[in-house]
């Protein structure tokens, strides 16, 4: 992956970043508003709580093909993004990764205040929420009573490891993050069982590999099948009863760590006051600009008559939304017209000049 | 036409008919059968178009790819009988399949 694009990932320890603009969610659309920025000279800090840029396109569908994108027949989720990343490099965004944007204020100079969940906090003149279908967030088992277990005995990440030192753990799931998961807190655990829907895995090989080890030596278990209930109360987790290919089996444990994948949760979005339509900002289809002036929204997660969820439509209102942009950020400021072919300023800009 | 039978979990029955060629996942969005979400489309990519092929019908629809197998890791209370329904298209000798709507999608 390339993200050498960006300019790091400072962390600005002290007071918040000010900066012309903030746009909240580093998908397809979210990285080329960069580029529409950067060509009429606006800096800007691209967050996401995804831990890697490109949003659906990287998170859901790295490896399949698209056939959509003008002038590349066809090109996959993962290879997109490493081209917008290129493409976005010479304008030196700073990406801020693994952290959600919680808070969106309006100060008293008309500029906007965000707070992200780690609370780092920004100050900018413009925000362009590029949130797609919201924040990335784990999946959660459809289980009865689950929700009342939550943040006690049952954990979608590990934030801590003493927490689960000398607990009867069960971690469920086939992939990298049950994996590691489970070779990291086998040796602190009073028990370990990793519970999977068949004995096969799609995390690395090697790591099946130790795992394997471990249930040779004794020193945990694996156990082939779904959990179908959970037993505890006020939160704290008892068993859980597992469907196996022989039967039902009574697996007592008190700590449980489901790694279903991701999916998308609107999040935060939904309160900062932008009228929502059914999960959906509405904007005008001149400015891609919301109910408040200076924010913008673009891509999945903006509506207007006719809008369809495609990425050629998001870049589309990337390139309107920061003519706009440029008259909040450099007020009375003329704009000229410019083609990156002929414009030797532009050129400057992406570094060909 | 090909004719499909979706069994809802509290076993009320629901019959479409497709077009052959079009997938299974398709069939019952177009005719707004419930508890099929597909929220990608048909890409393998959500797991939430799970359901449960009726056994006389399964050596029809043959056994999922390697790629499905991985995307039912993420689909709830998966058994002998799941797939993904986006990942069976649908030819003449279906004529007639019985499908069964899981209580869940995840
Ligand atoms: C399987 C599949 C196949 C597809 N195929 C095609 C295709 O062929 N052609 C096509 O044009 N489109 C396709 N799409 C749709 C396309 O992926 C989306 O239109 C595109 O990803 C939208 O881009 P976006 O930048 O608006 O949002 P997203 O890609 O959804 O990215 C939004 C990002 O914002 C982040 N975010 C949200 N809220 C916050 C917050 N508060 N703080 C921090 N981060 C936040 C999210 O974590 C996410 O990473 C497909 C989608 C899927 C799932
Ligand atoms: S529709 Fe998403 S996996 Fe079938």
């Amino acid at each position: 992956m390339n993200v050498e694009a960006f300019s790091g990932q400072s962390a600005g320890g002290e007071g918040p970043i000010e900066t012309d603009v903030v746009i909240i969610g580093a998908g397809p659309v979210g990285l080329f508003a960069v580029f529409e920025l950067g060509l009429v000279d606006i800096k800007a800090h691209v967050v996401d709580i995804l831990d890697k840029p490109g949003g659906q396109c990287a998170e859901l569908y790295p490896e399949k093909p698209i056939y959509d994108i003008p002038a590349l027949p066809v090109v996959s989720g993962q290879e997109l993004t490493d081209r917008l990343l290129q493409q976005i490099k010479p304008f030196g965004a700073t990406l801020h990764l693994g952290e959600r944007i919680d808070e969106l204020e309006r100060l008293a100079d008309e500029r906007f205040r965000l707070k992200t969940d780690a609370g780092k906090e920004f100050v900018c003149k413009v925000v362009v929420v590029a949130a797609g279908g919201g924040s990335f967030t784990p999946k959660r088992p459809p289980l009865q009573g689950i929700e009342g277990f939550e943040g006690t005995s049952v954990h979608y990440s590990v934030r801590r490891m003493e927490n689960f030192k000398d607990r009867d753990i069960l971690i469920v799931g086939g992939g990298d993050s049950a994996l590691d998961w489970t070779l990291s807190l086998q040796p602190f655990a009073k028990s370990l069982t990793l519970l999977h829907r068949r004995d096969e895995f799609r995390g690395a090989p090697h790591s099946v590999e130790k795992m394997r080890e471990l249930v040779g030596q004794g020193a945990m278990r694996l156990l082939i099948g779904q959990v179908t209930k959970l037993h505890g109360a006020d939160g704290q987790l008892e068993a859980v009863t597992v469907k196996t290919k022989e039967g039902e089996e009574h697996v007592p444990v008190d700590v449980m760590l489901p790694f279903f994948g991701l999916t998308m949760k609107l999040g935060p979005v939904a309160d900062w006051g932008l009228n929502l339509n059914e999960n959906l900002i509405p904007v005008d289809t001149e400015k891609f600009e919301t109910s408040e002036k200076g924010i913008f929204a673009i891509g999945d997660i903006n509506w207007y008559p006719g809008k369809l969820k495609l990425i050629l439509c998001g870049f589309h209102e990337a390139a309107l939304m920061a003519q706009q942009a440029y008259k909040y950020v450099y007020p009375g400021k003329k704009l000229l017209f410019q083609y990156t072919t002929s414009s030797s300023s532009l050129k400057k800009k992406l570094g060909v000049a | 036409m090909v004719k499909i039978i979706f069994i809802q979990p509290d076993g009320q029955e629901q019959a479409v008919e497709a077009e052959p060629g079009v997938t299974l996942m398709e069939a019952a969005k177009l005719n707004d059968v419930p508890g099929i979400e597909a929220e990608c489309g048909g890409a393998c990519a959500c797991a939430t178009c799970h359901l449960y092929v009726d056994e006389a019908w399964r050596e029809k629809t043959g056994s999922p790819s390697q790629m499905e197998e991985d995307m039912l890791d993420f689909a709830f209370d998966v058994r002998e009988a799941s797939r993904l329904s986006c990942q069976i298209k649908l030819t003449p000798e279906l004529d007639g399949i019985t499908v069964r709507v899981p209580a869940k999608q995840f």
